[in-house]
């Protein structure tokens, strides 16, 4: 990796039933994530994703880029903003902008139907 | 705005790190490297068993983020609450069949442009005593 370089792009579609999957999993049952009906009421555009969720593409994105071992992604910061909404692309992208011999410093950002979902994402990463 | 449970520290939450919620988990973030899913690949590449994915930090965390955030004295309005950001720093692998016990502590409250900060910091070691994340979870409340 070298400074300046793009780390390759990770498109997602997240289904329906994603956010029912991801509360399942982490737990995170809070209804404005499964429940449309509450969401819209409370004057969401419907059930959202979870931050945590799209903060989990971003690592995914990041280790890939160093070879994908679980191993490889040393630190992530993200910050949250706007929100994600499931059967809609989303666009993980990312820059290098540091190197420091087996550690690489990466500028990440992800979006959905052109707005930011996650911003000032930054990750560390072994690169050996 | 109260800001007296700055520094408040909460009972520790042990977790017990199982391979069917790792695959679980994987599965739903997408997660497809083999050595979430097959012991024989993980110990193949140098791990002590299935791996769980940096994220999962999540989940054997939340039992310790939990009480700090509906803490009476923290006094968070979850009416009003978002998930404003999110840091993770990883030391050791966690794997199948590690224990990991997270303490969290309110790190601070302030009050920044008309909005609440609250920031827990939490620390997760596994059963040997080696730290396996240090997090920093901020969430802001509007209209303080």
């Amino acid at each position: 990796m070298d400074v300046g370089d793009s780390i390759p792009e990770l498109r997602v579609t997240p289904d329906r039933f994603l956010p029912h999957r991801y509360a399942g999993a982490s737990g995170d049952f809070n209804p404005i994530h499964i429940d449309k009906e509450l969401a819209t009421q409370v004057g969401l555009p419907g059930n959202i994703l979870h931050g945590l969720y799209g903060m989990a593409l971003v690592a995914r994105a990041n280790a890939a880029a160093a070879g994908g071992d679980p191993r490889s992604l040393k630190r992530l910061s993200v910050q949250f903003r706007g929100m994600g909404l499931p059967e809609q692309e989303i666009v993980v992208s990312g820059t290098v902008i540091a190197v420091d011999g087996d550690s690489a410093t990466v500028d990440t950002v992800a979006e959905q139907s052109g707005k930011q979902i996650i911003k000032n994402a930054r990750a560390e990463l072994r690169t050996t | 705005m109260d800001a007296s449970a700055k520094g408040k520290r909460f009972p520790p939450f042990a977790y017990e790190i199982g391979k069917e919620k790792i695959r679980e988990f994987a599965h739903a973030v997408g997660e497809d490297n083999v050595v979430y899913f097959d012991r024989t690949a993980a110990k193949a590449a140098g791990l002590r068993d299935i791996p769980a994915p940096p994220m999962f930090a999540v989940v054997y965390s939340a039992g310790a983020v939990g009480p700090a955030l509906f803490d009476p004295e923290v006094g968070l309005d979850f009416a009003l609450m978002v998930h404003g950001g999110q840091e993770f720093v990883w030391g050791e692998p966690v794997c199948s069949g590690d224990t990991i016990t997270t303490v969290a502590e309110c790190k601070d409250i302030f009050e920044k442009d008309g909005k609440g900060f609250y920031v827990f910091e939490t620390v997760s070691t596994n059963q040997d005593g080696d730290e396996v994340v240090r997090a920093t979870w901020t969430n802001i409340v509007r209209g303080i």
